[in-house]
């Protein structure tokens, strides 16, 4: 029999319901890989219990006749940003450290009643703030890729959903949830791999999730394929009157809709993300999905998006400014770390915990945010930064008259290693420079691997979708990985 | 942009955040580093543009006024640092 974990959602979720295997034996093979990959440090909390509780319920019913649910027997990782019922969410932080939530998040339930079973809690950057891992506050997850120069420098999983990207790529969880404020699911998915979608601002509810930056957060799914991901994103994806922005719109079949012919579509080309310092072999595998886009039938049609070099400033005003307003409420008072030595007063007490509980990464943030939105700034940053916003989107408002998807890398280099970036924030800030645009627009947008590089190393395409298009996005995506071949897997070392 | 170390300070007073002599002395050079970089947001023309306020038109829903929750006081202060009579506990604020 082939090895349980080598399976992806959408074969695991056939096997259980044509009985060639059973979901009980399916959690307990992910489980054990989960307790076996220690070094990696993908999971701050490990929770087989519930993989295998909800393994067993489906099992029941399968036996009782009863219709299979979506995600019967598929058990997933989350990420330790969705609250979970009973279960520490930290977002990777001490502030938030032995926090149990008495509730469970929208996406997270929306999952379980799909039938899914959690494996455990995802580690990540510490309130997704961060593009390597390394900001989490319980130690870095560490890729299970290695470069193929025979050295055994350890590499970042890319961030900040990098327990996910992870944990996914080592074959220990067939899916995992992702975040997205800036390019938190397609940068780790393309450093790792993997496949991964942020759906439209507004999918996904946001209730539960433990906020970053409001307008830009999105939670989506990374999976080994394209169609894992659209399987799994139709059980996370959903209106919930719980969250203001969420979009009261009947959820697509994406699973049925897929087709990977691009007939009549067009793709289009932005010639503003062909940045100077290209590593070579990037620019080589966008020629490659242009070239597959082609073969699957799409015209392709050179755009301009010409503010995109200010979309990364701008979210560097954007989102450190609503993360300082969303993170005011860690105070030491309702919830978490309270730091008050003798005799400190409130004021006190608030700022000892605050300096205690927050990592140099989101302190920085919190700082730049205070900053923006201090007297006599706001209009110079803020206020300016939002008008940029509106004409970022207006490009790709424009950029929609002449193509159907937009089609880029996904990030500017494969995955670094540990420590080569994290002296200097700017420099980490940069890996964005791909994804922040779209996000800043709301559009859904997917990374999907294409090849590896020089190094061996994956590397991973973009496909930016109109708004509420998934379809689109998932349709493009699909065509580049049924000619990309891509069967590159680490090789297990932990 | 120059942040100097009183800059840093101040800042960090209104976020409620305690910083060393050390970390001011970091944080000045990083935090202008970065507002030097966004600083090119300026040259960028927006005469006549409105700020963004929602990236997918969506309209706000209003729900009817009646209570939907309530009524669990013990899982709202089950994670308080500190909790006494029902109530979270701060330290003395009046004297």
């Amino acid at each position: 029999m082939t090895d349980l974990t080598d399976l992806g959602i959408r074969d695991i979720r056939d096997g259980v319901r044509a009985g060639t295997f059973s979901a009980r034996e399916v959690a307990e093979a992910f489980t054990a890989a989960v307790a076996a990959a220690k070094p990696l440090n993908a999971f701050l909390v490990e929770t087989p219990e519930h993989a295998l509780a909800a393994a067993d319920a489906a099992d029941a019913a399968r036996a009782a006749g009863e219709a299979p649910k979506p995600l019967a027997g598929v058990p997933i990782g989350m990420k330790d940003l969705f609250c979970t019922k009973g279960v520490p969410s930290t977002a990777a932080s001490h502030i938030l450290e032995g926090f149990t939530p008495g509730y469970e998040s929208t996406v997270s339930q929306k999952l379980w009643n799909a039938g899914a079973g959690m494996l455990g809690k995802l580690n990540m950057d510490q309130f997704a703030m961060g593009s390597s891992n390394e900001t989490s506050h319980f130690g870095n997850v560490v890729s299970p890729w290695r470069r193929a120069d025979g050295g055994n420098a350890p590499l970042a999983p890319g961030g900040s959903s990098g327990g996910s990207s992870a944990a996914v790529a080592a074959r220990i969880a067939p899916g995992a949830t992702g975040t997205d404020t800036g390019g938190s699911i397609r940068q780790p998915a393309a450093f790792t791999g993997i496949s991964g979608i942020k759906p439209t601002y507004g999918r996904c509810s946001r209730w539960g999730v433990i906020a970053f930056a409001s307008s830009l957060d999105q939670a989506g799914p990374m999976a080994r394929d394209v169609r894992d991901c659209a399987i799994m994103l139709e059980a996370m994806a959903g209106f919930d009157p719980k969250d203001a922005t969420s979009l009261d719109l009947e959820v697509p079949r994406w699973e049925a809709g897929l087709n990977a012919s691009l007939k009549g579509k067009r793709v289009g080309i932005p010639m503003e993300y062909r940045v100077d310092d290209m590593p070579a072999d990037i620019d080589a595998l966008w020629q490659r999905g242009i070239d597959w886009l082609r073969d699957a039938g799409a015209e392709i049609v050179e755009v301009s998006l010409p503010h995109t070099r200010y979309a990364l400033p701008a979210y560097y005003i954007i989102a450190p400014a609503e993360a300082s307003s969303n993170l005011a409420r860690y105070d030491g008072v309702r919830y978490g770390l309270r730091d008050l030595p003798d005799g400190a007063n409130l004021q006190e007490m608030y700022a000892r915990t605050r300096a205690e509980g927050f990592g140099d990464e989101v302190k920085r943030r919190i700082l730049i945010g205070t900053y923006v939105l201090s007297a006599g700034f706001y209009d110079a940053y803020y206020s300016q930064a939002q008008k940029v916003r509106t004409l970022i989107a207006r490009d790709f408002e424009r950029a929609w008259a002449q193509c159907d998807v937009l089609l880029t890398p996904t990030a500017p280099s494969a995955a670094f290693a540990l420590g080569e970036k994290a002296a200097d924030p700017l420099a980490m800030y940069l890996n964005d420079v791909f994804t922040v645009p779209s996000s800043l627009a709301g559009l859904p947008a997917m990374s999907v691997p294409g090849g590896v590089d020089a190094g061996g190393l994956p590397l991973g395409l973009q496909i930016i979708g109109k708004p509420l298009d998934e379809q689109g996005v998932l349709d493009a995506a699909l065509a580049i990985e049924e000619r990309a071949g891509f069967v590159a897997r680490p090789g297990r070392w932990w | 942009m120059s942040v100097d170390i009183a800059t840093v300070r101040r800042i960090a007073g209104l976020a409620r955040i305690a910083i060393t002599e050390e970390e001011a002395e970091r944080l000045s050079p990083e935090l202008g580093n970065i507002l030097d970089w966004i600083e090119q947001l300026g040259e960028v023309d927006t005469a006549g543009i409105e700020p963004m306020t929602a990236v997918i038109a969506n309209r706000l829903r209003l729900r009817d006024d009646v209570v939907t929750d309530g009524g669990i006081r013990e899982s709202v202060l089950a994670n308080a640092p500190q909790a006494e009579h029902g109530f979270f506990t701060v330290p003395k604020v009046i004297e």
